[in-house]
């Protein structure tokens, strides 16, 4: 067994994580950081975040006009102060990676450029061409290369050890050695991203599989509002490859079999632009009245997105969706239309945290799509998952350093770090009922994709409940058929599938107690927003019986709850 | 069902290598990634290699494919010819095991040029952009491009014999910042350009440019710098007399 002390310690490489490694270095380059991915940093999935961030930076706009936008699109479930907050801490972010080389889109007087997105008031989405997310990481990235930050690259962390209720220590596996190895950190901050590859059909990394949301649940620190998963509207077919909210905020149009727009009928006002929520269920709905096109992508309907009147934008302004669709399906966007369908986009739920980043542990912090502060509520906006990462990770890291420089590391707890490495190495390992790991995550992916969906009833929720708990007992008969010790991806996939079986069950019985429609949560039973009874988060807390649920009212500070139309 | 024949260069943990065969139906995958994918969930699950975006972006799933240093995500089935299609591990990097290799050193020479913006306005609260505008933004944007997935390393016949050159994609990332007006630190740059595992290695075979997936063209940008070094040599002279 190998042990690593650091004064700050980091689980995840993405724009949160990387973005807190920098601002701890900052605020006290005396302290040692370190980082922990199960990835290389770039590898993270933040690279793949495409149309832009949020900011006010023009004097036209203003932080109530970003903070109601946000509020409206969480359909009132985001809580008020924090959005408040938040929305203040955006434009210095963006500021500051202009500084450090981010390329961000221009005007050609040589200032920041910024363009309208879905359910915006403004434009105010700041954007680096459609790469927006790859170009923040590669600036991150690259900054970070100035400080003495330590890289843990392809460490699988296995376990959040926590004693008397403090921070204690982190099990982790290298999986380039296979060797155990223990991080210890005065503080810790958890950016270990969302879970959306609990779904097949997803926008999502391959990566992403609920690691952190996992991991701190099963640690006994409280989860928020995981029943609330965002589909965005226009994941590539049949790949579910992400094309961007700007390609529609550009004027892209989304057509039905009868190469008809259709939005209209749904969102009078914004039509293609409205939140993804709305954008989401329109696209179902038109595809469960038989205007969903049946075309050469297998079983899977879906409807076009058209962006052939745009042509002249692509180029410029869309680049990478539009390389996309050349290299992925043969499409040219300039004149042909592009195939899309709603996938699994975001996590708005996560850790239960708040926008100063803490947790209920002291001296655990929590940023990014791995944190529920919460400012997304029931539907994010699009434009606003970088900002955060920017903004909460910049806060986490200059929160870990203060509590890092007034507080030590604890004495290791052996006995639990010696249960966990004869978890990994005598039980996972060494189990042999025959099951096998993908496709116990196949099986779910598929249950999810078709009961915990773009629409929900009791019915498929209990069903999906059912399902999961078969595959919980399948799970405790995989049998791991690679026993090598370098680089053993079907042990991490073990590990993963063990998480998501947790955080399936959590957002399927989260789903089924809220009996309302809110947001991205939508109840075919229960049709309509419910703010007599349901103005509340839903907090789940680890049990060996599965999760208890418990609530916490909305923060409203001044825009009470209304009719939500686009 | 008409089937797939993926030819894999494999190396247990050992470094034992072998070549290995599975069948892949071919309509159950449209890329290398998703054959390999098959192959891992329903035949062989030791089989390793890197993957995590799968749409071109984070740079893992580089290796070589046919002969030529290829993202697997983005390497359709279709644009292969034949029936057969024969992976292997890239060039010029040890072998962890199977196609996974060890980019670490090609993460050292990243950070070794100091890939980063260097300003004497450092570390003090940004209230405004630094002006720029878009012809200005036009003459680094495409070197910023760059997914690190380490092909060009792979295919520079330079790499293969000298380990120590820098190779395409950080001397790119050189220029990338050279080439950036809010950038104030091209003499700290154009150092490490013009040293010993600097330019002067390059032969411009310009490999790099044919592999990146990217369209970076760093054996432009290596030109470029050449260009630069010249130019900042003669005005330092200057300076000095």
């Amino acid at each position: 067994m190998e042990k690593i002390k650091e004064d700050v310690l980091i689980l995840g490489g993405g724009m949160a994580g990387l973005r807190a490694a920098i601002a701890a270095a900052e605020h006290n380059p005396k302290l040692s950081i370190g980082l922990v991915s199960k990835l290389y940093p770039l590898r993270s999935h933040s690279v793949s975040a495409e149309g832009g961030t949020s900011a006010v930076l023009n004097p036209k706009d203003s932080f109530d006009l970003h903070a109601f936008d946000t509020i409206k699109g969480s359909d009132y479930l985001g809580d008020q102060d924090a959005i408040e907050e938040f929305v203040r801490l955006v434009p210095e972010q963006i500021y500051t990676t202009d500084h450090w080389g981010c390329p961000w889109s221009r005007n050609p007087d040589g200032t920041i450029s910024q363009r309208d997105f879905g359910a915006l008031s403004f434009p105010r989405a700041t954007f680096a061409a459609d790469k927006t997310g790859f170009h923040v990481m590669q600036t991150l990235f690259s900054r970070a290369m100035k400080y003495n930050i330590h890289f843990y690259n392809e460490y699988f962390a296995t376990k959040l050890i926590l004693n008397g209720g403090q921070l204690n220590s982190v099990t982790t596996i290298n999986l380039r050695t296979g060797d155990f190895v223990v991080f210890q950190g005065k503080a810790l901050i958890f950016a270990m991203g969302g879970a959306g590859r609990l779904y097949q059909f997803a926008t999502y990394a391959h990566s992403v599989t609920g690691d952190g949301d996992g991991i701190a649940y099963r640690a006994g620190i409280p989860l928020k509002d995981m029943e609330f998963i965002q589909f965005h509207p226009t994941g590539l077919v049949p790949s579910g490859i992400l094309i961007t909210e700007a390609a529609r905020a550009e004027g892209g149009y989304l057509l039905n079999n009868k190469k008809e727009r259709f939005m209209g009928t749904y969102a009078p006002h914004k039509f293609e632009t409205a939140s993804r929520d709305v954008v989401s269920r329109a696209i179902m709905w038109e595809i469960e009245a038989g205007r969903g096109v049946k075309g050469e992508y297998g079983d899977m309907e879906y409807v076009y997105l058209d962006m052939r009147h745009i042509a002249d934008k692509l180029d410029e302004r869309l680049p990478m969706i539009t390389e996309i669709a050349k290299k992925f399906n043969g499409i040219d966007a300039h004149t042909e239309l592009v195939p899309v369908h709603p996938a699994t986009h975001y996590t708005m739920g996560g850790i239960d945290s708040n926008v100063k980043t803490t947790t209920s542990v002291p001296g655990i912090f929590v940023a990014g799509e791995n944190a529920c502060v919460s400012i997304h509520g029931a539907n994010r906006l699009g434009s606003n998952s970088t900002n955060e990462c920017l903004a909460l990770g910049n806060v986490a890291g200059v929160a870990a350093a203060e509590w890092a420089g007034s507080h030590s590391i604890p004495d290791l707890d052996a006995a639990q770090v010696r249960d966990e490495e004869k978890r990994i190495w005598e039980d996972m390992l060494k189990r042999d009922g025959g099951e096998n790991v993908a496709k116990i995550r196949e099986d779910l992916r598929i249950n999810m994709d078709k009961n915990v969906g773009v629409f929900r009833t009791a019915d498929a929720l209990k069903n999906s409940l059912k399902n999961i708990a078969a595959l919980k007992e399948r799970y405790e008969k995989i049998t791991i058929q690679d026993k090598a010790s370098t680089f053993n991806l079907e042990l991490e996939w073990a590990f993963e599938v063990g998480f998501m079986l947790d955080l399936a069950e959590i957002i399927t019985a989260g789903a089924l107690q809220r009996t309302e429609s809110r947001g991205a949560h939508y109840r075919r039973d229960f049709p309509d927003r419910d703010d007599a009874n349901f103005m509340k988060h839903t907090i789940a807390t680890y049990s060996r019986d599965g999760p208890v649920f418990s609530y916490r009212p909305v923060v409203v500070t001044k825009w009470q709850p209304t009719v939500r139309s686009y | 069902m008409e089937e797939l024949v993926v030819e894999v260069t494999r190396t247990d943990e050992k470094g034992n290598p072998k070549l290995q065969s599975f069948n892949v139906p071919k309509d159950k995958v449209s890329t290398v990634l998703e054959a390999l994918l098959y192959i891992k969930e329903n035949i062989d699950p030791s089989l390793s290699f890197r993957y995590s975006c799968r749409m071109e972006i984070c740079g893992s799933c580089g290796m070589e494919i046919d002969g030529k240093p290829h993202m697997a995500c983005s390497t359709t089935t279709e644009s292969l010819k034949g029936d057969k299609i024969k992976v292997a591990p890239l060039k010029h990097y040890n072998v962890i095991r199977d196609l996974a290799v060890d980019i670490d050193g090609f993460f050292d020479k990243y950070k070794a040029v100091k890939p980063y913006i260097i300003r004497d306005d450092e570390n003090v609260k940004y209230e405004s952009e630094l002006l720029q505008t878009p012809a200005q933004f036009d003459e680094f944007i495409d070197y910023s491009l760059c997914i690190k997935c380490g092909l060009c390393m792979a295919a520079c016949p330079i790499e293969g014999s000298d380990s120590d050159y820098l190779g395409p994609a950080p001397l790119a990332a050189i220029w990338r910042y050279v080439a950036d007006n809010r950038d104030q630190g091209a003499k700290y740059r154009l150092e490490i350009a013009s040293g010993p595992e600097g330019t002067s290695r390059c032969h411009f075979v310009g490999e790099c440019t044919e592999v990146c997936p990217k369209g970076v063209d760093p054996s432009y940008a290596i030109q470029k710098l050449r260009g630069s070094m010249v130019k900042y040599e003669f005005q330092s002279l200057f300076r000095r007399h």
